[in-house]
């Protein structure tokens, strides 16, 4: 146990504070205070993180800890942080903390609402602090199953259905990858389920051979690669708001970190032998995703589709195995966690005020609600790549660092998927178009009131940190860029 | 022969020592002081549970008739835990005005059926075995036909004695082939001459046939949905953890002490019964509106994932084994000590009766999605711990196969378990469940419960401890 255990420890005492409160006041101040606390404990983390990589400690993992759980199967409980790591707990405090000041009207059962919504958040951290598969594993399951009761009870639409269609296609995955983990732990031989440890061992090829698909398949259903990804345009569309913030921002990016941290970083050889069907898929997620998006009539599912497309881009960027391709493809998993949260978060607040999510059905909206207006051009606009915002580097790192390898197949794959730039601002011009601009046409929505103070910080939250990353993206793109090292001089092995 | 080494069966002697004194009790007892008769019981059999649970060292009687090793203490204590807990809900049932009087059989005839799988658990011998094996079973049918005037509970008992009886003939029969190929009854001399002859591979399917009947797997599992549907809550549960649990941990030493030398025979036999009972209980189990029959099910396919463990046939497995049950007796408990509660109050057990569930009985229903998030196998809860170490154990041994099968099974069965959930927690009804107050000991039972659940995923050394005998088998 060090100090990284806080990150759970954080959420979990959140949840029993939430248990024994009494009334909305107290909830509210215990969530707010335990998020408002979970992101200053991770900023000091990350620049403890900095301090020490600045004073020379170049380990490949820092702060680690480990201590024996249970003897027989080798399982310990191991943490340890490096750049990657900390970017993702950057990522998920952040969101975290605006998720909540987005659901701070949450009705009915407010107080399970947010014990789920703790359990959840919960998960993501020690899913990120692990170094230990079993364990790994293990948050990874805890950050799931809370989405069956959030969507169920406070979802919209066909929730119950949806509901029930996430958990099991997601549960199939998380099945696939537990047989590959005992898969990747008995055939490594390796004396303990410390994925340093496995590394040092190396898998044999014939094993690797059969468990890279798997475990790459697995997190990538989770990251929505075509043709897996049908869980999520429902999901988010659904979900809470908060949730579909969660959701988007950050579960999503479980699947991007696994495929990076385990499918990769352990099993290299194979790697290189199945990446090009993965790539194809990606670019396939990438151009189907944008095409959706366009077709789309609900906000929500624009953005649901709009992730498949973001997201495809992560797996396409971690397949390059280059540094430059890597590194963008964790940028652009802060990147789109960042822009999908504001979205999905603006999208609540104006279906709140709305009552629809259609976008025939709203216009000119900006004269009434100019706050939220002008924050969902800015989430947009971040969305199709304008420079100074943090889309625009990640994609740029992703193609620049694609372009590199020089291999047809990878050039032809990469052209095609810069093509979703174009097609990422038909969609989001179109959307920001039809529901901002123009007359008013609704008689109702003549008289809505803009955003509140809690909306407000939800979104400012955001936006700053979005405006943060695209003007001063060195230092995260600095601390990936080192910290994706060990894996690439794994693939390069 | 030295009469003294009797004494060293602390745990049959204390369990009997309990059912006599309350048997005297329950004879002599007035009116007035039978309101007495279950707070003595729950007190003496938790001294009793609470005195045997240090393991001892191993040691043979009777000239091995029965053969103790240590790790049979934990398996025991399980039980006796178990059986405490069912007995705590059952209080409610058994202070009712038509069952007052029936109270002393109830505990007398749930005590001799423990007192009958100690006896299978420690047996060194054939002999010995079948006695204990039908201790436990004759008491059982009693039990399960113990609301005599209800006619499905009759019905139930009639079936539940009739296959009971069918299938320990077929284990007698495979028993006495046994010792005409091989000449004696005693495991251990067995081991060393079972070497699998075509007449010894029919003796030994016949005679393990008794014990799937047993733990109900497919196909040997036709009697279970009705006889949990008809017999009473308590003893349902008592069924499906205490009498099943005894019987894999039983299962397990035999397969592994007794027939080592055809251990591939027997694991190919067990992975064509895992496969199904996991498979058809599950498909099955989807299709149940009435809770009990969909318990019944559920407990089906986790005797199949039990199977998993006992394939591997390796000190690991056995560890997983215990752990396996003493995880699985605690939340399948729960569920059925909510299920009593409501059925007890209300007679309601459709799955669309505990349609919003949650807005009247917020801590039951809370319980029961603990429970059943465990049964599914869903982290934090111990339910997860144990199919990961079941699944590790059988991987080591190289079933990849089939245990990528569960897996996918562990899917079916989270979509019924939470169809449950959704009944309780998302869907809405005009006419709930009226507010249940359950009585004090029902209450400890989900404390015991849901702390287990909680707590013997969480804190490794429950495992560590059932591994450290576990070498010793």
């Amino acid at each position: 146990m060090n100090f990284l255990s806080l990150f759970v420890l954080i959420p979990a005492l959140m949840m029993i504070g939430l248990f024994v409160s009494k009334n909305r006041k107290q909830i509210l101040f215990i969530m707010t205070f335990g998020a408002s606390l979970q992101l200053i404990f991770t900023s000091v983390v990350t620049y403890m993180y900095l301090a020490e990589r600045a004073a020379g400690n170049m380990a490949e993992m820092l702060f680690t800890a480990d201590t024996v759980w249970y003897a027989p199967f080798n399982i310990h409980y191991s943490v340890g942080i490096d750049g990657v790591s900390v970017v993702m707990l950057l990522l998920s405090a952040i969101i975290i903390f605006a998720g909540i000041f987005a659901s701070w009207k949450i009705e009915p059962l407010t107080k399970e609402f947010f014990i789920w919504y703790n359990l959840l958040s919960l998960g993501v951290f020690g899913f990120f602090i692990c170094l230990d598969l079993f364990t790994m594993f293990l948050y990874y399951e805890i950050a799931l199953v809370p989405m069956f009761l959030l969507i169920g009870i406070w979802g919209s639409g066909k929730k119950e259905f949806v509901a029930m269609k996430l958990i099991l296609m997601l549960m199939a995955c998380s099945a696939l990858l537990l047989m590959c983990i005992l898969g990747i732990y008995y055939q490594s031989g390796a004396s303990s389920m410390n994925i340093l440890e496995i590394a040092k061992h190396g898998i044999p090829l014939q094993a690797q051979y059969y468990l890279f698909p798997l475990t790459f398949l697995a997190f990538a259903i989770k990251g929505a690669m075509f043709p897996f990804h049908t869980w999520l345009p429902d999901g988010h569309a659904s979900a809470p708001t908060a949730v579909s913030m969660f959701q988007a921002g950050v579960l999503m990016k479980l699947g991007g970190y696994g495929c990076f941290r385990i499918a990769l970083y352990l099993m290299p050889q194979a790697a290189h032998e199945f990446a090009w069907i993965f790539i194809i898929l990606s670019v396939i997620s990438v151009i189907y995703g944008a095409f959706a998006a366009v077709a789309q009539k609900d906000l929500k599912y624009i953005n649901a589709y709009s992730s498949v497309s973001h997201c495809g881009l992560v797996t396409f960027a971690l397949l390059m195995f280059n540094q430059t391709a890597m590194t963008g493809a964790i940028l652009q998993m802060l990147s789109h966690g960042l822009m999908a949260a504001l979205i999905f978060a603006l999208i609540g607040m104006i279906y709140g005020r709305t009552h629809t999510r259609l976008i025939n059905e709203m216009s000119g909206l900006m004269k009434v609600l100019p706050f939220l207006g002008v924050s969902y051009v800015i989430g947009g606009l971040a969305s199709l790549g304008l420079p100074g915002l943090s889309g625009f580097i990640s994609e740029m790192t992703i193609f620049v660092g694609a372009f590199q390898e020089a291999d047809t197949f990878y050039r032809v794959l990469t052209i095609i998927a810069c093509s979703t730039i174009v097609i990422t601002a038909v969609y989001i011009l179109r959307m920001v178009g039809k529901i901002l601009f123009g007359a008013i046409q609704d008689e109702h929505h003549k008289h809505l009131e803009d955003a509140t103070w809690y909306e407000r910080i939800s979104v400012v939250t955001l936006i700053a940190a979005i405006f943060a990353v695209g003007s001063a993206p060195f230092w995260i793109s600095a601390m990936i860029g080192e910290s994706v090292m060990p894996v690439i001089t794994q693939l390069a092995k | 022969m030295a009469y003294s080494s009797f004494l060293q069966m602390n745990e049959e002697f204390s369990l009997l020592i309990v059912m006599i004194s309350l048997l005297v009790f329950d004879i002599f007892a007035t009116e007035k002081s039978m309101r007495y008769f279950q707070p003595l019981a729950l007190v003496l059999f938790t001294l009793h549970t609470v005195i045997n649970c240090i393991p001892r060292d191993a040691f043979e009687v009777a000239g091995g008739m029965f053969h103790y090793v240590p790790m049979q203490t934990y398996v025991k204590t399980i039980l006796n835990i178990g059986t405490l807990i069912i007995l705590l809900q059952a209080h409610q049932y058994l202070n009712d005005e038509a069952n007052r009087i029936k109270k002393g059989e109830f505990y007398f005839l749930t005590l001799s059926t423990l007192l009958g799988m100690y006896f299978m658990i420690s047996a060194g011998n054939f002999l010995m075995f079948f006695i204990g094996l039908e201790t436990a079973s004759i008491p059982m049918s009693t039990l399960v036909a113990f609301n005599k005037t209800d006619h499905k509970a009759a019905e139930a008992g009639a079936k539940y004695i009739l296959s009971a009886v069918f299938a320990s003939s077929i284990s007698l029969f495979g028993m006495s082939l046994i010792y005409g190929t091989t000449g004696t009854l005693y495991f251990n001399e067995i081991a060393t001459v079972f070497t699998g002859t075509s007449l010894q591979m029919m003796a030994f399917v016949f005679f393990v046939v008794g014990l799937f009947f047993k733990i109900s797997l497919v196909p040997f599992h036709l009697w279970t949905p009705d006889v949990y549907e008809g017999s009473q809550t308590n003893i349902t549960s008592y069924l499906s953890v205490i009498s099943k649990g005894a019987a894999v941990f039983v299962l397990f030493t035999l397969l592994v002490k007794v027939f080592p030398k055809i251990i591939t025979e027997w694991q190919h036999i067990l992975y064509g019964l895992a496969v199904l009972s996991i498979t058809v209980a599950n498909l099955f189990a989807i299709r149940q509106q009435n809770l009990k029959r969909f318990l019944a099910f559920s407990s089906i396919s986790q005797a199949g994932y039990i199977l998993l463990a006992i394939i591997s046939g390796t000190a690991l497995g056995m560890a997983s084994l215990v752990y396996f049950v003493l995880v699985y007796m605690f939340s399948n408990l729960a569920v059925f000590g909510v299920l009593s509660v409501i059925e007890q109050r209300t007679k309601k057990v459709l799955m669309s009766d505990y349609n919003g569930l949650y807005q009247t009985n917020p801590k039951l229903s809370i319980v029961m999605m603990i429970a059943l998030f465990s049964l599914a196998g869903i982290p934090p809860f111990a339910g997860f711990f144990s199919k990961f170490f079941i699944f590790s154990a059988a991987v080591q041994q190289g079933f990849y196969v089939l245990v990528f099968i569960a897996l996918l099974n562990t899917i079916i069965s989270l979509f019924y378990y939470l169809l449950v959930i959704k009944a309780m927690f998302i869907d809405v009804n005009d006419a709930p469940i009226e507010k249940l107050e359950s009585d004090f000991p029902a209450k400890i039972s989900f404390v015991i419960c849901t702390l287990g659940i909680l707590i013997v995923g969480l804190i490794s050394s429950f495992y560590n401890q059932i591994a450290v005998f576990s070498f010793g088998i």
